[in-house]
This record gives C-alpha cells, sequence and structure tokens, in this order.
C-alpha cells in the first residue's frame, strides 16, 4: 500500500509543470511504484518518490468575478453579525483551463469556499438572499471521508448555481469524527432534503435540524455507514475453473 | 406457433409431452425489471424482437398470474426479500430466468450492496450473461427454456430425476477444483 | 444551529408542527409503513404501497400513498431498491476504468455518466483544451441521439403506464434505430463506455454519416407520428393537463432541473449556461413551455427531440470537415493506448498496436502495460462538472488524492433530485394521477439509487 497523507483539495495545471504558477502546498508523499514497496526490492521502482500538492488558499485579487463576490458575502456576513474571517476558512481558486497571459481565471474556473460548520446556514441563506449573489440553485451535498485528516475527516461538499448570473460555487464544510453534526441547509435550500439523508446514510453526518434524517439508499436497519474509507467494499471471491479471484480490494494494487 | 412446432406424428404418446408443450407455448412473464436488463427485456417484448411470437408479450403484473419470473437486472441487498416474496407469490409451475450478469453472479458489482447471484434467494432455471444481453440473446434463452419445459418430467419421473440429479452434483467436481482445459 | 423559521420553506413540514399540546408526534420516515400510519391514524385512512414492483415500468420505486377515498393525501417515495454502491466500487479501480461503471447508474442515458465523468477527470487532469474536436464533436453527437433515445423510452414507457401500448412500441421501434447506431460506434446497444477521459474509444466507422444521414428523416418521422398520436388525443390531454403542477419558485426550492423546470417557464439549460464539449458554437433551442403540467412536459420532451437533432446535422458537417483526425489526447501518458478496429477476423483489435509493442519497441509494452494496469495518475484536488441530461442537470463531484484511482465520485443525479417532487406533485390528487405524475418526471431508478 503507497503511503500517502490527507488529500485536501483545489489542484491546478500548475503542479505537473515542474518550476511553473504558484508555490505548491506538499500534502503528501507517494513512494514506489506499481506496487513495490521497501527494502528488497530491486527493481528500481522503490526509489521513486512523488509529492503530492495542492494549491494554498487563493490571495487577492482572485480574478473574474470572485473577488466581488467575496466582498459582498463579507458584507452581508458582517450585516448578519458574523466576521467573513470566522465563517469562511479559506478561499481556493482552480482552473482546469491553461493560464493565458493578462488574463484572470477562465469561465471554467471554480471557487471553493471553506465554510465553518457553525457559520454554513448564515453562508448559505447570504449566498441565496442578496441580489447580487443569488445563488438560487443547490445542486445537492456530497459527502467525503478523509480518514488521516485529523479532527477534519467527514466532509461535506455543496455546490450552488446562480442561475441569474451565471456563476458557480463550492462550499467545503468539515467536521470531525468524533463529533459528525453540521447544520442542515433545508431551510435555506429545501432542494438538500435527500442529499442530506444520503450523506447520513453514507458517511454518517448528522445533520441537525432535518425534518427526517433518515436511511434513503440502504435498508432502514443496515449497521455502518457504507461510503466511509473504513467500511469495507464488501464482496466475496470470485470462483473460475481452477482458480478463485479475490474481490476488488483485496487484489493487488498496482500504485 | 407454425406448423413446424406441431407434434411429430399426430398421436401424443405421453401426457409429459403434452403438458409440456401446452406449459411452453404459453409462458407469462411477471415484470420484474430492476436495472438496465429490464430495458433489453422491454425492448424484447416491443415490435422488432417480438416475443409475442411465443406467447409471451403478456407481461403479468400480479405475480399470481405468471408462470416466468425473468430477474432482469441486479438485485440489491434492499430488494431481495421482494424478491422473494413476488417469487412465493407466483404459483406452481413456476420458472426462473436470471438476465444479465449481475442477476446470475452479481456481475461487475462485487461489494457490500449487490447479492451475488439471484441463486441465493430463489431457484434459477436459466443463467443468461450478457451486461445487458440483446434482446435475441434473451430470446434463444428463453427458447432454451421452452426447451426444458418441454422435456421437463413429471410424477414419478420427476422425483428420479431430481434424485439423479442432486448424487451427480454430489460427486462432480467443485469449479475451483477445475483443472486442465479451462473451456 | 438554530431551528429553521416556521415560514421558511421546507421540503416537508416542519416536525415543529406536530409536537403542538396533545398532537402525537410520529416520524415517518423509514419502517414499515403501515405499522406507523395503523398506530398514529387508526383505520380510516388507506395506506397504499405501490412497489417496489408494480407494473409502472420505471424501476424499482416504492410509493406510499395514504388516500382518503380517491384523494391522495399523502404520498412519499422509497427509494434503494437498486442500490449498487457503484461510486464506493469507482473508488477501486483506476480512472479510465470508473467509465464502465458510472456509465451503469442511469442506463437510459449511459453516455451522459461517462461525458460528465470524463470531463470531470480532464477538468482534474488539466487537458480540458487538449482534447480534440472531433472528439467533442463525437461527444456531442453520441449525447444527443441519446437524449433522443432516452426521451423515446420516457413517452414510451409512460404511455404504457396509461394503458397505451402503442405508444410504447412505435418509441421502441424509433430507439432501435438509434440503438443501431450506439451498435456501429461503440459496439454496444447500452451502457457503452465509450467515452474516456481524453477523448473517446475509438474513432466512428467510415459510412457513419451516410448511416445517420439516412436515420435522421426516420427518427423525424417517428417522432411526428408520436406527436399525433398522443398530443392531440383527447384521453391523453384530459389525463395529462393539469396534473402535477410545480411552479417555478417549486422547482428552485426542490433543485429541480430539466424538462420539469422548463415547462414552468424557466429556459435554463446547461448546454447553455456552462457550455461544455464545444456546445456554444452549436445553433440550437431551448423549448419552454408555462403551464408547468404533464402535458406542457410531454410537448418539451419531444420538442427536445427535434432540437437534438438539429445538432446531430450540425455534428455530422463537423464530422466531415475533421475526418481523419484524432479522437484522443495527444499527452500518451493519458490516452487509452489501442485505436481498436475490427479485423479480417472480426475481432477487435489493433493490429499496429500490437505489432508495434510486441514486436518494436519494449518500452512501448512496458508503457501500455502500466497504463492499463495502473492507470494514469490524477493531481490532486476537487472537479465539479455537470451536463444537460435528459432528466435535468448531472453534476459529478470528483476528488483526487493525487493517484491512480478517484478518490471519491460523488453523481448528483437528476432523477434522484427530481423524486423529492413526487410528493409536492402528487398530495391533494388523485390516485390515477400518481402515476402520470411520476412519469413526467422521468425518473430512472438506476440514476436514483446508483
Amino acid at each position: 500500500m503507497s503511503e500517502d497523507r490527507g488529500p485536501q483539495e483545489g489542484a491546478t495545471t500548475e503542479v505537473d509543470r515542474p518550476g511553473g504558477g504558484p508555490t505548491a502546498e506538499v500534502v503528501g508523499e507517494r513512494t514506489g511504484m506499481f506496487g513495490v514497496h521497501g527494502s528488497g526490492d530491486t527493481s528500481g521502482y522503490g526509489g521513486l518518490t512523488r509529492l503530492v500538492t495542492l494549491p494554498p488558499a487563493a490571495t487577492r485579487p482572485y480574478g473574474s468575478w470572485f473577488d466581488d463576490a467575496v466582498d459582498v458575502l463579507a458584507e452581508v456576513l458582517a450585516e448578519a453579525g458574523v466576521a467573513f474571517d470566522d465563517a469562511v476558512e479559506r478561499v481556493v481558486v482552480t482552473d482546469p483551463r491553461r493560464p493565458v497571459e493578462g488574463e484572470g481565471p477562465s469561465r471554467d474556473a471554480e471557487l471553493t469556499l471553506h465554510v465553518a460548520r457553525e457559520h454554513v446556514v448564515a453562508v448559505c441563506r447570504a449566498l441565496r438572499d442578496d441580489q447580487d449573489l443569488r445563488f438560487e440553485l443547490s445542486l445537492g451535498v456530497s459527502g467525503v471521508h478523509y480518514p488521516e485528516d485529523a479532527g477534519r475527516e467527514l466532509h461535506a461538499v455543496y455546490h450552488l448555481t446562480s442561475v441569474t448570473h451565471g456563476r458557480r460555487l463550492r462550499l467545503d464544510v468539515a467536521c470531525p469524527d468524533a463529533d459528525p453534526h453540521l447544520p442542515t441547509t433545508t431551510a435555506v435550500y429545501p432542494a438538500n432534503d435527500w442529499h442530506e439523508r444520503e450523506t447520513w446514510d453514507f458517511f454518517g453526518i448528522v445533520f441537525d435540524g432535518h425534518p427526517a434524517l433518515a436511511r434513503i439508499e440502504m435498508p432502514d436497519d443496515w449497521p455502518g455507514h457504507p461510503q466511509r474509507k473504513d467500511y469495507p467494499l464488501g464482496g466475496i471471491p470470485v470462483e473460475y475453473k481452477g482458480a478463485t479471484v479475490p474481490p476488488p480490494d483485496e487484489r493487488r494494487r498496482y500504485s | 406457433m407454425g406448423l413446424e412446432e406441431a407434434p411429430s406424428g399426430f398421436l401424443l404418446t405421453t401426457i409429459e409431452d403434452l403438458a409440456g408443450y401446452l406449459r411452453k407455448s404459453s409462458v407469462w412473464p411477471v415484470t420484474f425489471g430492476l436495472a438496465c436488463c429490464a430495458i433489453e427485456m422491454m425492448a424484447a417484448g416491443a415490435s422488432r424482437f417480438d416475443l409475442s411470437r411465443f406467447g409471451m408479450e403478456v407481461f403479468r403484473a400480479s405475480p399470481r398470474q405468471a408462470d416466468l419470473m425473468i430477474v432482469a437486472g441486479r438485485v440489491s441487498q434492499k430488494m431481495a426479500p421482494v424478491v422473494r416474496q413476488v417469487y412465493d407469490q407466483m404459483s406452481e409451475p413456476k420458472w426462473v430466468l436470471s438476465m444479465g450478469v449481475c442477476a446470475s453472479s452479481g456481475g461487475m458489482f462485487n461489494n457490500y450492496a449487490i447479492v451475488q447471484g439471484v441463486d441465493h434467494v430463489v431457484p434459477v432455471d436459466i443463467y443468461l450473461p450478457g451486461c445487458p444481453p440483446r434482446p435475441e440473446m434473451l430470446i434463444n434463452a428463453i427458447l432454451a427454456l421452452h426447451q426444458q419445459i418441454q422435456d421437463s418430467p413429471m410424477g414419478v419421473n420427476r422425483v428420479e430425476a431430481a434424485q439423479a440429479a442432486e448424487a451427480a452434483a454430489m460427486e462432480a467436481t467443485p469449479t475451483s477444483q477445475m483443472l486442465g482445459m479451462l473451456r | 444551529m438554530t431551528a429553521p423559521a416556521h415560514d421558511a420553506p421546507h421540503a416537508t413540514r416542519p416536525a415543529a408542527d406536530d409536537y403542538g399540546p396533545g398532537v402525537a408526534g410520529f416520524e415517518a420516515s423509514g419502517g414499515d409503513w403501515d405499522e406507523i400510519a395503523r398506530e398514529a391514524i387508526g383505520e380510516e385512512r388507506i395506506v397504499v404501497n405501490m412497489g417496489p414492483q408494480h407494473p409502472s415500468t420505471h424501476g424499482v420505486l416504492r410509493l406510499m400513498l395514504e388516500i382518503d377515498g380517491e384523494t391522495v393525501t399523502e404520498a412519499r417515495c422509497g427509494i434503494g431498491y437498486l442500490h449498487t454502491g457503484i461510486e464506493k466500487n469507482m473508488e477501486f479501480r483506476t480512472w479510465t476504468q470508473g467509465t464502465t461503471f458510472c456509465t451503469r447508474m442511469d442506463y437510459l442515458a449511459p453516455l451522459y455518466q461517462e461525458a460528465a465523468y470524463c470531463l470531470g477527470t480532464e477538468r482534474l487532469l488539466g487537458i480540458t483544451d487538449d482534447v480534440p474536436e472531433r472528439a467533442n464533436v463525437i461527444r456531442v453527437l453520441m449525447m444527443e441521439l441519446n437524449r433522443v433515445a432516452s426521451h423515446l423510452v420516457c413517452l414510451g414507457t409512460g404511455g404504457n403506464e396509461m394503458g397505451a401500448t402503442t405508444i410504447m412500441t412505435l418509441s421502441f421501434t424509433a430507439r432501435e434505430e438509434i440503438l443501431r447506431m450506439f451498435e456501429a460506434v461503440t459496439g454496444l446497444r447500452m451502457n457503452h463506455a465509450y467515452i474516456r477521459p481524453g477523448g473517446v474509444a475509438q474513432d466512428v466507422p467510415e459510412d457513419f454519416t451516410e448511416h445517420i444521414r439516412e436515420l435522421l428523416p426516420s427518427l423525424r418521422k417517428y417522432l411526428a407520428m408520436l406527436g399525433d398520436l398522443m398530443l392531440a388525443n383527447p384521453i391523453f390531454k384530459s389525463r395529462l393537463t393539469g396534473v402535477g403542477v410545480l411552479n417555478l419558485a417549486g422547482c428552485f426550492a426542490l433543485g429541480i432541473t430539466g424538462p420539469v423546470l422548463r415547462s414552468a417557464g424557466h429556459p435554463y439549460d446547461v448546454r447553455k449556461a456552462f457550455p461544455y464539449c464545444g456546445y456554444e458554437d452549436y445553433d440550437f433551442d431551448v423549448p419552454t413551455d408555462t403551464a408547468a403540467d404533464c402535458y406542457s412536459r410531454v410537448v418539451l420532451r419531444i420538442e427536445e427531440c427535434y432540437q437534438s437533432l438539429r445538432i446531430v446535422e450540425q455534428c455530422m458537417r463537423r464530422l466531415d470537415e475533421t475526418q481523419g483526425a484524432p479522437v484522443m489526447v495527444a499527452d500518451k501518458k493519458i490516452a487509452w493506448p489501442a485505436q481498436l478496429a475490427v479485423g479480417h477476423d472480426g475481432q477487435g483489435n489493433s493490429l499496429d498496436h500490437i505489432r508495434h509493442i510486441m514486436g518494436t519497441s519494449m518500452e512501448a509494452l512496458i508503457h501500455h502495460f502500466k497504463l492499463v494496469t495502473e492507470g494514469f495518475g490524477v493531481p490532486a484536488g476537487q472537479a465539479w462538472q455537470t451536463v444537460e441530461h435528459p432528466r435535468g442537470e448531472l453534476g459529478v463531484h470528483l476528488v483526487s488524492d493525487g493517484g491512480t484511482r478517484p478518490y471519491r465520485a460523488h453523481f448528483r443525479d437528476p432523477s434522484f433530485n427530481n423524486l423529492q417532487a413526487v410528493s409536492v406533485m402528487c398530495e391533494g390528487g388523485q390516485v390515477a394521477d400518481v402515476v402520470v405524475s411520476v412519469a413526467s418526471l422521468d425518473p430512472v431508478l438506476g440514476g436514483v439509487d446508483r
């Protein structure tokens, strides 16, 4: 099993270019290749190391519409009595297209706000209601489990779309495994109802205030939360004539 | 059914032949489409790959009126009790055709959510691999099942046949120990 | 974490309503509906369980209806009967193999899952600019044909559920024409695994544009026949008009996208709002209606089929122009190694490629081997990609940890989201209208349950 530490988020093309682009933050290191590790390996692959990097928090100016949006959000939050730096822990900008000299991020660039869990509902309300933000369409909640990221293992990722302004936004909220509670956003975006149920079902994140938080995909009495990293894939060895193939999570890894 | 299907010789010799012929000519499937294979099953029932040639276009919604359960698609853990309940509601004689690899063996989904083969839940008469099997493949499997129904013994013969099959299975080599030509 | 305001929009009634003095509160979520109803309501109301096995061919959807005579007073959906754990399975396969898994989620529109997943992977890789134009044209062509096929199934099964079997046979016959095209290009009628990260698996056959040019008039004829059969039929109209109404505010509150939103009047289409695969260069309209009922959704779906055929024509022109161009990204570290072709023996192999790796170059063999077994590595990060799926907006959230396997692949399926509207659409209506409303939402349970 190759050693790799906590992945978090937001990489761009810069990662692959030696020496090019903004400095990347190293969050992990992968050693070996082809499943080869440890001493006694004479193939030479064991000596290969690659760094897992993420871009650091974006610095002003972010470019495109991102600056205005963040400023408006800060204003609206201040009016509601929430300091912007308390609510939004980190702003990350990623762009899948190659940067063009002199121009800001392309139209496919993504803005991610890492939001503290206490302020998620206030942030959502501000994003939905303010006329310059107007992110009226919520496209659901996605859960991610990072077991190596101590204290921030369970993430819920919200994707919002502003149909009025033609914009997209991502909110990334984290909570620890020991206290897997997040406030529900169904009061602001009723669309998140089933998505939060699904995230509870698969990750065990409890959404406080949800009208009916129950399992939705798995049977009602299923133990455990299947999409967590510590939940096995399940599966049985498959019998062929003269051979048995183990299930996918127990086979040899080529990475 | 065309003239070529008429039994040879004008006088039928055994009740088995007659019963088998009557049963296979009008097998009514129960609507049990689960996933992708259900769409191919519907396509098999539609105009191009017409199943009504075989007397089977009547997909009964109620299992009590059906003879054949075509388990078309992946059976999840939540659905397994429902499969069993529908099977139990069907009246004898009944057959099961497990359509597609997911119903036959779990298919590509070897994980916590899928029952690895519907034969864990109901007894299966014909397995049809494919992902999804073409409608022609489904018709081939149905015709093979028809042949099976035609040849199925009754009464004392049936008991003897079951005992013989069980004895043969007890002595057969398990799959994982078959060696040599792997075909 | 304050309690939601009493008048704030809710998907379900606020729990606070149930806990007044002397009012017993029951949380009716999960568990045996019959038992809960018997405790809470007594014998006056009837609870009808539709499904998960029922003739409404939308798949294994369980509808729990509490009815008072013919009127539905409460409608709830039970899903999860087709949950396959595809998203978790994808975490144990390489990025390219992920296509084979995600394609089986919504099996009526498999190319959309593939396209969204591959576009998301290309975002993470940073090769969105490098995907060849011909590959994008082929992707658009296949997706639009798939949209027509999916709408045909929706109309066909909808008609079948209402008892009109001719609609089903007609639409399935039309769909067979499209499936023949899919088979010619990808080798399979369904669940193709054709769109790969970086492009498409192989180029279209040489005589493909001629076949499509023959196909288009035939499809238009079938669509006209369907329109004639359905849209002026008085029984059809009386069963569908004014049924399953969901207005614009309701659609946005519940995150409904696709034909249901457009039937409420808003022309939101991801192909226009956030274009991908070069959609900004195609000339097509987004049909909308204002009636927001089931009838207008049927009209819209037929109209969308016509618009898709318009796009297909434009794709044909571009395919002719880009004849011979590559269909896979140039970077050999990412591109799937072989361009398959049907050889003399009828088998699909790329003989040139095999000759090269087996006979000429050891490095090429190693490279091929590593690329196929280990897969390419994708830089760490998150990406979100949406496509305009026939049922709404399909979103893919991909998280990479820098490795050769997806760390997390989440699919925001439009049917999953749209089924939340069943309660709103059906409560207060007749039992017979439930089937019609659900059919107009067009859920595909493979996508709902994943």
